[in-house]
């Protein structure tokens, strides 16, 4: 798509291209003008506001002073390093068994799946045009202590297995680390599924009969024409899967237990319950922080900037 | 796999494909069952909100199967402040995605057909909010809205959804246009139509399916907020998404599955036809 775009589409050309060279030179911004403000105003600015805030002192009543106090951001870190570092290994775990489910999945339905391609399409799109919080709910039905699921797995000695792994502390599913991360992987889903599917799709099949004419074996075939060029799809679902898990708090607020509290619940908690602006402000700069350079380090050694 | 890795991948024939061998066909027959199963796991919560749809809980949670009953779809709106707050967000999606499209459409044409100075800038400031988590952004508006000391409601909200929902109608938009055929414009240039009419004839209608798809996309990001609504919402603009929170502390009625159930079957369709209709101008 990049390099599409990077191509002038501009169809327009003839005599009166110079007439109207100077009003066509003020186009673009002013088509701009008005979604760049927006977002000027409302994203931009806010994070601004935020990095300051989080370096002033005083209180809500009597207001706050810009001090340049870094001392906030030492004491978050002291505090509430426990959360972050779970927050990321949760998001990674999600993200890598999302990985590891919509990878065939997306296959299976490039490749393998004929005239119900559609169908299937529209089962994986749907879902989430579906309210999360309802299907999240639904899920504290699915994994409840008292529900056939629980219940056909303590049966056969499973849950006695995950316990052993550590995956659940008790003998119940819901309000461990294995429903929090269950609701992630499942919630950020489509969000892995529809680029890697988009990049498979795209794959020339002739490639496919290349690889196989010069006697390379499927497997060989897929591990070196397949796997490189869904490469773009996977970079895509892995950054649209991992950011936003790991701000998340709503999985870990209905299927978790405080064992598992995950640092958006603890931002959202300082802002809006203990409303300490300057420590929820730190909070969500180190958040955003770790993320970015995450994300930077990770596209780097991906090697797909282009993609940005 | 290996018969698929042969044959052209869009019109694999069921028929006709050659087994080389068993472990072949074990592997072929694997990776639909792992796409079955994942289906299951993406589809089995919406089942389970369907079906619950249809209960008569014993106390004031829904979780557990008690007995068949008509009582939430007869009536949808006798859970208190639900339909409030389901009026609230329907108003703020559209006027959000009403909002977002036109800017969007707008920034998507300016991005895709010029360049200009600080165009890689721009496209940097519209991919950051895709990429920042809900709560930093719902956090940091918040932080602004108070220091301006400008009072959260209705107004905050909408601010905040046509904020979040601008990017991604930028970016499907802008995809849109990226695909045209320029030699369909250039047709229409050749056969003397004037710059006006080559884009309210030929490019726009061009254009049409993928603003709408940006749309349906912003309403449903925007309709179904709850982290960024969440930070800017006061006491009295509950949305619907913040209902549905509230009760899950305070008692789940049956009418939020009746909602939800409606939700995927208007999603269904949305999404079916949707479909369809981009099939039909391919072919």
């Amino acid at each position: 798509m990049t390099a599409l775009l990077d191509e002038p589409v501009q169809s327009t050309s003839g005599p009166d291209e110079a007439r109207t060279a100077g009003a066509k030179r003020s186009t673009p911004y002013l088509l701009l003008l008005p979604g760049g403000v927006w977002l000027l105003l409302f994203f931009l600015a806010p994070i601004v506001v935020l990095v300051s805030q989080s370096l002033q002192t005083g209180s809500l009543e009597q207001g706050y002073v810009l001090t340049w106090h870094w001392g906030t951001y030492v004491d978050v870190l002291d505090t509430y390093h426990v959360q972050l570092v779970r927050s990321l290994l949760y998001a990674a775990v999600a993200t890598t068994l999302a990985l590891i489910i919509a990878y065939p999945l997306s296959y299976a339905i490039a490749f393998k799946s004929g005239r119900w391609k559609n169908v299937l399409l529209v089962l994986v799109i749907a879902p989430f045009f579906t309210s999360f919080l309802i299907r999240t709910l639904a899920w504290q039905t699915i994994l409840s202590s008292d529900g056939p699921l629980t219940h056909a797995l303590r049966q056969l000695h499973v849950l006695s297995l995950l316990r052993g792994l550590h995956l659940i502390d008790n003998d119940q599913l819901l309000g461990t680390r294995l429903s929090v991360v269950t609701g992630l992987t499942y919630n950020f889903l489509p969000f892995m599924t529809l680029p890697l599917y988009a990049s498979l799709e795209r794959i020339d099949g002739r490639l496919h009969e290349a690889a196989s004419d010069l006697y390379a074996s499927p497997w060989t075939g897929f591990r070196k024409v397949t796997v490189p060029l869904s490469m773009p799809g996977v970079v895509a679902g892995t950054l649209l899967t991992f950011i936003p898990a790991t701000g998340d708090y709503i999985n870990a607020q209905l299927l978790g237990s405080p064992r598992t509290t995950m640092i958006g619940q603890v931002v959202a908690g300082q802002f809006l319950r203990v409303l300490d602006y300057p420590t929820a402000a730190a909070l969500s700069v180190v958040l955003m922080a770790t993320i970015v350079l995450l994300v930077a380090a990770y596209v780097r050694r991906a090697g797909t900037e282009e993609l940005l | 796999m290996t018969a698929v890795l042969q044959a052209p991948p869009t019109s694999a024939p069921a028929t006709g494909r050659r087994r080389r061998s068993p472990l072949a066909w074990v592997r072929e027959h694997l990776i639909l069952l792992i796409a079955g199963l994942a289906f299951v796991y993406m589809l089995l919560p919406n089942a389970v909100v369907v079906l619950f749809s249809f209960n008569r809980p014993a106390g004031r949670f829904n979780y557990t199967w008690q007995h068949f009953s008509f009582d939430a779809w007869l009536h949808p709106c006798a859970a208190p402040g639900m339909c409030t707050a389901l009026g609230l967000s329907l108003k703020i999606g559209v006027l959000a995605t009403l909002l977002s499209t036109t800017l969007g459409t707008l920034a998507a044409f300016a991005l895709a057909r010029h360049r200009f100075r600080g165009r890689s800038a721009t496209n940097l400031l519209i991919f950051l909010p895709m990429a920042t988590p809900e709560v930093v952004m719902g956090s940091s508006l918040l932080t602004l809205f108070v220091n301006l000391r400008f009072p959260l409601g209705a107004t905050t909200i909408l601010i905040a959804h046509v904020m979040f929902d601008i990017s991604f109608v930028i970016v499907t938009v802008k995809a849109r246009i990226a695909g045209l055929d320029p030699r369909l414009e250039q047709a229409a240039m050749d056969l003397y139509a004037n710059e006006r009419q080559t884009f309210f004839r030929v490019t726009f209608p061009l254009v049409a399916p993928g603003i709408a798809a940006g749309a349906l996309l912003a309403f449903a990001l925007s309709f179904d907020d709850y982290i960024i609504t969440n930070f800017n919402a006061s006491a009295s603009s509950v949305t619907f998404p913040m209902y549905v929170y509230g009760a899950a502390s305070k008692g789940t009625p049956v009418q939020i599955n009746v909602i939800g159930t409606v939700m995927f079957m208007v999603a269904l369709l949305a999404v079916g036809i949707g479909q369809l209709s981009a099939r039909r101008r391919t072919q």
